[in-house]
């Protein structure tokens, strides 16, 4: 049941966006979640969609697999949709009892949730092609500059990359265990409230007791490689922007001043 | 008791592009009382197949039958299964969260709803069974011993009186001193509580001297299932998916090629210290 969150995993195989430095991609995120508050009317709409359909088709991920992972988001898109849809004042379309639609209020949430799907699908399609090691790769390359102010860029990439390492691990560690309770009869999924929070101490205990273990583990296996911190420390894969790093940049930047155009005019 | 497995399948991540194929047509007996052997390498399926046993896993397609009945109907009560089919897990101590030991044996028969009376008699005669000294009952668990907190794990599965007990790698981490110990331990209960027990390994040097039945699991397969010196006159094809005999059956193979009127069926070291006097005779 865990398993089943696919959003944001990396989807391993070739394609144009997968071969793309991964600072471009992070740049190209970011300017697409502005682009999409910069505008409020279709025709932005209608080319924030276009760009989104063109990285799907060219990341050779099946957009099936983008979808399912999105599972988890559909509850907060409802909430956000009905939340707006009733409670926007203006003109009312729609009245029952004490709740009213407006005719702003449907604007607002249909624009909600449009947006709201085009952010995740968008931020997903990085993470999809981007493995992690690359991506705070491209975060600490990116964040350079920040060490003029003392920042400790290094050290909160390797805390980052860490983190995400860790999280199918300890997944996987919380199945085991989960399995393990419930072959003593342990239940984890009928009682009141009081009581399946109580049912998660034993499976919370050991789970943090391994987390110290294999980070205790971690932190000895980096040392015994003598590991100590960012100075000095080279890569095996040095980033370097190619040709398609460079187009893409071009095209993004072009997007954008699209987006604002549009936004002004309209 | 019986289990039966009759064509249990079982796919990972089916209707998915990484669909992995764990469980492939399986289907066993196992009758009360036996003590067996489920060897295989890592990956092979056997994890995934002890699984079944107790409901934990779903086969995806076959059905898997505890005492006659489906265990997977939607009526069965398989918390009270669970109880009856004792799994522990490879490296049960990993589970233990208990602040003593005491405690953490509990858990299992609180779970069946039994009175408090009760589930402290249980845990008690448990700890005992497994040989566990009276001085760490009310020690934490976390400052035993790898071997110490394993028997305390294996406890906390006994204390709910299976009738079949399954022990998946028990020996996976201990120094050979451990291993004979819980292996000792293991044949123990077999033979005074006279419950089926299931002991999962890759090692047949472990089992041979212990077990009456080996079932040999390969790429999701029961390949061989027999007495272990049954099993064992196959060494040439265990050698092919990466398992081996034991170590004796190579040393009387050799003995007859080299024209030594030996019985090959030797499985423990005895019997091949016995067979090979008893030619010299």
């Amino acid at each position: 049941m865990l398993r089943d969150i696919t959003l944001g995993q990396y989807y391993q195989t070739d394609s144009y966006v997968h071969r793309l430095d991964p600072r471009v991609k992070i740049v190209a995120t970011l300017v697409y979640i502005v682009s999409l508050f910069v505008v409020d009317n279709f025709i932005g709409y209608l080319i924030a969609a276009l760009i989104l359909a063109v990285a799907i088709m060219r990341s050779n991920v099946p957009v099936k697999f983008i979808f399912k992972g999105m599972k988890a988001i559909y509850f907060l898109l409802a909430i956000t949709m009905v939340f707006n849809l009733f409670l926007t004042p203006g003109e009312p379309l729609i009245t029952f009892w004490k709740l009213k639609i407006t005719k702003e209020g449907l604007k607002i949430a249909i624009m909600m949730g449009v947006r709201l799907v085009f952010l995740i699908t968008g931020s997903s399609i990085m993470t999809l092609t981007t493995t992690p090691n690359q991506l705070t790769d491209g975060l600490e390359s990116l964040m350079n500059p920040l060490k003029a102010l003392h920042v400790p860029v290094h050290e909160i990439s390797m805390m980052m990359s860490i983190a995400l390492r860790f999280i199918p691990i300890l997944m996987e560690e919380t199945d085991k265990i989960m399995k393990a309770q419930m072959a003593r009869g342990a239940d984890f999924e009928s009682g009141s409230l009081i009581q399946r929070a109580k049912s998660l101490i034993p499976l919370l205990v050991p789970l943090f007791i391994s987390a110290f273990r294999r980070a205790g583990d971690l932190a000895m296996a980096m040392e015994a490689r003598c590991y100590r911190g960012g100075e000095g420390r080279t890569k095996m894969k040095p980033l370097k922007y190619k040709q398609q790093d460079i187009i893409t940049y071009v095209v993004i930047l072009l997007y954008l001043c699209l987006m604002i155009a549009v936004g002004i005019i309209f | 008791m019986a289990i039966i497995l009759d064509h249990v399948n079982y796919i990972y991540e089916a209707e998915t592009a990484m669909a992995r194929v764990a469980l492939n047509d399986v289907s066993l007996q196992i009758p009360d009382g036996q003590f067996i052997g489920l060897i295989g390498h890592t990956g092979s399926g056997k994890s995934t197949l002890v699984q079944h046993l107790n409901g934990l896993m779903k086969p995806t397609s076959g059905a898997v039958y505890f005492d006659g009945k489906d265990i997977n109907d939607p009526e069965y009560d398989r918390k009270n299964l669970r109880a009856k089919v004792g799994l522990v897990f490879q490296y049960p101590e990993h589970q233990l969260f208990e602040i003593n030991c005491f405690l953490d044996v509990c858990f299992g028969p609180k779970n069946l709803g039994l009175s408090q009376k009760e589930v402290e008699l249980r845990a008690y005669d448990a700890l005992k069974k497994v040989g566990l000294p009276d001085e760490y009952f009310y020690q934490s668990p976390f400052d035993l011993s790898g071997g110490q907190k394993r028997r305390v794990a294996i406890a906390g599965v006994l204390a709910m009186k299976p009738d079949v007990l399954i022990l998946d790698e028990p020996t996976a981490g201990l120094d050979p001193k451990g291993r004979d110990e819980i292996l000792d331990l293991i044949s123990e209960l077999h033979d005074t509580l006279g419950i089926t027990v299931i002991l999962v390994s890759h090692s047949m040097e472990d089992v041979a001297n212990y077990v009456d039945r080996i079932i040999v699991m390969n790429k999701g397969e029961a390949v061989f299932d027999g007495a272990p010196k049954e099993v064992f006159s196959h060494y040439k094809e265990l050698e092919e998916i990466g398992l081996a005999a034991p170590q004796v059956t190579y040393v009387m193979e050799e003995l007859r090629e080299a024209g030594f009127n030996v019985n090959t069926d030797a499985t423990t070291i005895e019997e091949a210290a016995d067979e090979i006097m008893r030619i010299f005779q």
